[in-house]
């Protein structure tokens, strides 16, 4: 809410500066957005009477005035303005005057004619006004007179953003409550008294929904003139608080809305039919709005009605038919209570909103509603004319303001500081909380202006609001020791992290939403969740898999021209929307260099094993099966499952050579991805006996197949279990020259130790024979 | 004779100096002390000498030798010292060249920030907790007080997920793990929840997916002045700066009541980096804890903006394009 300083004033003027005064309200929860000056600055400009115009001898466009500025000699000025004219009051520059942009007035000479002084417009003083020409003021403004002092420039704009709860504040009189309350001085409210009734012409009003309008009082005002113009002062603090004049009668409910916070209505009562009902709409009622939108009405939606139709959209917006114009004579002003439950929600459903609709929908002070239609007939009369009928009003149960218990102990602890029973009595009290002392418990009745104290929390926060944030003391917090437990079978997430940081790889983060492409072509989902309201049109799908975000970010690498990307992610994926089918994973892709390019380094691209070492480095101490399966994403003859305790937790290889073409990354990237919580879990280490004595390393050649896998001879080697073999690894892969058509040869080496003793050379052979002998039943010859 | 020796020695030697490497040098010393050495002929001689002349002769030639070998020895270890040095010159590297092989990569700025707070946390007895990003009403807004018709249910604020059965969201903040972790544990619990959060909003500084980290204490006695300590140290020493000047600035949330934001005095005056309060009787209710005799309080903070305010990124959509040029820089 937007409003102006000085009116603000007019209620409570604390001895504190604009600064002091926005840091008051901000630090006691109504936060101070904006704080700025209703003008710029400028000096010298004063009210000024044009005298006569006379056209300048040597310029069409150009007049040259006498203008009157509050002493004996009228001053000549040269003037381009439209719009100016004989016997019109504008604001006057005078020689040494400075305005905004720094624009100085001085002595000078326009086209031979001496001017002394500029008639200035609105943009030229700051102050637009959207008018092509002199700013016009009104007729009996005082010629000579300051025009800051005269248009009260030197006011400042504040701008609260209130949280939802503080409705109250949504009002002149809200505000001044509040910094009474917070800087304990005297209110000066605007004097209200109940208008004089010269007519006895009413409009009979019913509550056709008591719970949803429990509260409406409405009043006749014959004889009103219109085309009345809304009086300076009041088109000031309307435009100031953010609100356009329209017409007189209009700008009367507005400035009540914003001076009482108790939203009006006027009627055309011309227009009106019969009895005025506050009821909910029927079946297929239609109203069209002030803004001219038409609008079925839902069943749920309270509307007026008068003798025949819905004339207004309760608490929202007044209908068009029956609207104020320059021709009405007579008003029916409506002054009510609607209950925001009954609101709430409906300014959403229909895609707009009111002043009013906010206001209702959050709380409007239920015993305010006749103080508010007096202040806009007082208001109406004195700017329009005519004459008061008597008030009409129907009132039925509103809404109750318990008591809420406090207790002096809880807020001690709540807020862990002691506050002396007075302090918090004073504090309650000031805020118009009803406060009946019991001992140890307070009862403490919220005023009908709140709308949000329920329990004694709320009460708590209010103390604590006005006693100040700041001096709640700052002490470290004493609290129990106990130390959090530290799995031993359990490694972090940042280790894994950390260890793809250590080959090269960046982290990636990229949108949980996916588009449904990536979903089908590179996770083979055609089932993914999906997005009911989407932040795009093609992110409207949760991913199973992180690869279709890691090779769209390849792409967008790729055009900002680098020449090797590797990136990973650690993230939840969607497999369903129950909490235990969204696992973490972690995928990584690399593509480009096997190293960053760099000198006597060979130039080689990535390639499976590469990354096949980055995921086995991930398993250790663990080893995986790398089986043969197919995946959407994937090379079939490049690419493998990874296997691990009996289940697969991954895929590993190079991007199927169909999406390195249509995703036109140019060569594959290779890719895996991985359930995370099989990466966690490690056992705990349990050492072996240290062996003394040294190892026997014996190598083995074999020939096989082109197509035989390794791992099926290393298993088989496995199977043999003889405790003497501590490891044996393949060392060598060779092809070619030498070998038979269609076969390689396989060099392993094997390494035997015993912890016990030496080996003799026979334990030596015996291996060796139990492996040569394993290997030619697995269909590889001893290469020799 | 005599003359003749020392002759000799002289000759040999500058022959031994003159020897340009250790071949010619033990070529060298064959010539003098060898079996067919000029020195080993004169002591072959002295046999044959008269014996007073055998003596003073012998003496001098003896003496000879030893100046030879001495010569010879400190020739050799010139030699030496001289193939040493060359080589040496010739392995010679140039040290300035960069070393090879991984370079390495690094962590998003976004999971360096979240790893500093969880440790800051961890270091006053904190654990880290986690949760689904998809999420029932009841653990998004239901348990956490905010009402049916609250704005942030809204289509416009909240993504919903098309769901059989009840309405699903993605999680609007990391609230809902403190939820699940208040169901099912039991007073005292202090945790962080650090995750991704999602809100229909995207421009220059709204990501429709962005990443809070909130955290919970709730135990008997803890109240807001123990809040005010905990935000206020862990700020200054996020940022390292015990001069640090934060301010708790009363505020609305639906989950936790009295309410604050979090100020915090920046070079341009106050700057909002989170909210926080005491949590609402309600959300302790709803997860079966009893507010009399338990209180606590909860803040959150953008981890995205903490970020951006401790490495200095301007732009809040750098950290989800992945550009490896930026994220080189997280080393």
């Amino acid at each position: 809410m937007q409003f102006s300083e000085q009116w603000l004033r007019t209620w409570v003027n604390p001895a504190l500066n604009s600064d002091e005064l926005a840091h008051l309200l901000t630090m006691a929860g109504l936060e101070v957005e904006e704080n700025e000056p209703a003008a710029p600055a400028f000096n010298d400009v004063f009210v000024a009477e044009v005298l006569s115009i006379a056209k300048h001898p040597d310029a069409d466009r150009l007049n040259v005035c006498q203008v009157n500025v509050g002493e004996a000699e009228p001053l000549t000025i040269v003037c381009g303005a439209p719009n100016v004219a004989p016997g019109l009051k504008v604001p006057c520059a005078r020689i040494g005057a400075n305005l905004p942009g720094d624009f100085k007035i001085k002595r000078a000479k326009v086209r031979g004619v001496e001017s002394f002084g500029m008639l200035c417009s609105g943009d030229e003083l700051g102050i637009p006004d959207g008018v092509d020409g002199l700013l016009i003021l009104p007729a009996d403004a005082p010629v000579g007179t300051p025009l800051r002092d005269y248009l009260q420039l030197d006011d400042r704009l504040l701008t609260l953003k209130l949280t939802p709860n503080r409705t109250d504040c949504l009002s002149i009189k809200g505000i001044a409550r509040e910094v009474a309350a917070l800087v304990a001085c005297e209110q000066t409210p605007v004097a209200v008294s109940e208008a004089a009734v010269s007519t006895d012409v009413t409009r009979a009003v019913v509550l056709g929904d008591a719970a949803a309008c429990p509260r409406y009082a409405g009043r006749v005002i014959r004889g009103v003139n219109a085309r009345a113009a809304t009086p300076m002062w009041m088109k000031q603090r309307l435009e100031r608080s953010g609100v356009r004049s329209i017409s007189a009668l209009v700008d009367v409910t507005n400035y009540v809305l914003l001076e009482q916070g108790q939203p009006m209505h006027a009627f055309d009562n011309a227009k009106l039919s019969g009895t005025i009902t506050a009821r909910m709409a029927q079946a297929g009622e239609k109203i069209v709005l002030l803004n001219d939108k038409e609008l079925a009405l839902d069943a749920d939606m309270l509307v007026i009605a008068d003798a025949h139709k819905p004339v207004a959209l309760a608490g929202i917006m007044g209908g068009a038919a029956t609207a104020v114009d320059d021709d009405t004579t007579e008003i029916f002003l409506e002054s009510a209570f609607f209950a925001p439950n009954v609101i709430a929600g409906k300014s959403r459903r229909i895609g707009f909103g009111s002043d009013s609709s906010y206001r209702f929908e959050r709380g409007v002070d239920f015993t305010a509603t006749r103080i508010a239609l007096e202040r806009a007939t007082q208001l109406v009369l004195e700017i329009c004319g005519g004459e008061a009928g008597p008030v009409v009003e129907q009132i039925a149960e509103l809404p109750a303001r318990p008591a809420v218990n406090l207790r002096l102990a809880r807020v001690a602890r709540v807020l862990g500081v002691d506050l002396p029973r007075e302090r918090i009595i004073t504090i309650l009290e000031s805020l118009g909380l009803g406060v009946a002392d019991q001992g140890e418990v307070l009862a403490v009745t919220p005023p009908s202006f709140r709308f949000d104290i329920e329990i004694e929390e709320d009460l708590i926060e209010e103390i604590a609001r006005v006693y100040g944030y700041d001096n709640v003391p700052v002490a470290p917090s004493a609290a129990r020791l106990a130390m959090l437990p530290q799995p031993g079978n359990l490694r972090g997430k940042s280790l894994l992290k950390n260890l793809l940081v250590a080959r090269d790889y960046f982290e990636a983060i990229n949108y949980a939403f996916v588009e449904e492409r990536w979903e089908k072509e590179l996770a083979g989902n055609d089932q993914p969740v999906r997005l009911i309201n989407p932040i795009a049109s093609q992110w409207n799908v949760m991913r199973s898999s992180l690869i279709g975000g890691l090779v769209n970010a390849l792409k967008a690498n790729q055009n900002r021209r680098q020449d090797r990307v590797r990136l990973f992610e650690l993230a939840r994926v969607f497999n369903g929307t129950t909490a235990d089918t969204q696992p973490e994973k972690l995928a990584a892709l690399a593509w480009g260099g096997r190293h960053a390019e760099q000198w006597g380094g060979g130039k080689d691209a990535v390639d499976f094993f590469d990354v096949k070492a980055d995921v086995e480095a991930l398993l250790a101490p663990r080893s995986a099966d790398f089986k043969r399966a197919s995946h959407p994403a994937l090379h079939p003859g490049r690419s493998a499952e990874v296997w691990l305790d009996g289940r697969s937790i991954g895929v590993l290889g190079e991007l199927h050579p169909r999406w390195v073409q249509s995703y036109e990354l140019g060569s594959a990237p290779v890719l895996f991805e991985l359930d995370v919580e099989a990466l966690l879990n490690v056992a705990r280490i349990e050492a072996k006996p240290h062996a003394k004595f040294q190892p026997v390393r014996r190598d083995l050649a074999l020939l096989v197949d082109e197509a035989a896998a390794t791992a099926d001879l290393l298993t088989a080697f496995a199977g043999m279990k003889n405790p003497l073999v501590t490891n044996i690894e393949i060392f060598d892969v060779y092809r070619g020259k030498g070998l038979p058509e269609g076969k390689k040869s396989l060099a392993f080496k094997v390494l035997m130790q015993d912890t016990a003793k030496t080996l003799t050379d026979e334990e030596v052979e015996a291996v060796m024979a139990g492996l040569i002998k394993i290997a030619e039943q697995s269909g590889a010859q001893l290469r020799v | 004779m005599v003359a003749n020796v020392n002759e000799l020695l002289a000759e040999g030697i500058a022959a031994l100096n003159a020897a340009a490497d250790s071949q010619e040098l033990e070529n060298t010393k064959a010539r003098y002390v060898g079996k067919e050495g000029a020195i080993t002929a004169l002591l072959k001689q002295l046999g044959s000498l008269p014996p007073e002349e055998k003596k003073t002769f012998g003496a001098t030639v003896n003496q000879a030798k030893q100046a030879f070998e001495g010569a010879l020895n400190a020739r050799r270890e010139a030699l030496a010292a001289e193939k040493l040095a060359k080589q040496l010159a010739a392995e010679a590297l140039d040290i300035t060249l960069p070393g090879r092989g991984h370079r390495g990569g690094g962590l998003h700025p976004v999971t360096l920030v979240q790893q500093r707070i969880e440790s800051l946390f961890r270091s006053i007895g904190f654990a880290v907790a986690d949760g689904p990003e998809i999420e029932n009403d009841f653990h998004n807004f239901e348990a956490l007080n905010i009402p049916k018709n609250h704005p942030a249910r809204a289509m416009q604020d909240t993504f919903y997920v098309e769901s059989d059965g009840e309405p699903l969201v993605l999680r609007t903040h990391t609230s809902p793990i403190q939820v699940r972790y208040m169901l099912n544990n039991e007073p005292p619990i202090k945790i962080v929840a650090p995750g991704r959060v999602f809100r229909v909003d995207s421009d220059a500084t709204h990501s429709p997916m962005f990443h809070q980290m909130e955290g919970l204490w709730v135990e008997e006695g803890v109240s807001f002045a123990d809040l005010k300590s905990v935000i206020v140290d862990f700020l200054r020493r996020f940022f390292e700066r015990d001069d640090l000047q934060v301010r708790f600035r009363p505020s609305f949330f639906p989950f936790t009541e009295p309410s604050a934001e979090i100020d915090v005095l920046g070079a341009r005056g106050w700057l909002e980096v989170g909210g926080c309060g005491m949590v609402h009787p309600n959300v302790l209710r709803n997860v079966n804890i009893d507010p009399e005799k338990y209180t606590g309080f909860a803040f959150g903070i953008g981890l995205d903006r903490f970020a951006m305010l401790y490495y200095g990124v301007n732009d809040l959509r750098l950290f989800f394009e992945n550009d490896q040029s930026f994220l080189q820089q997280f080393r």
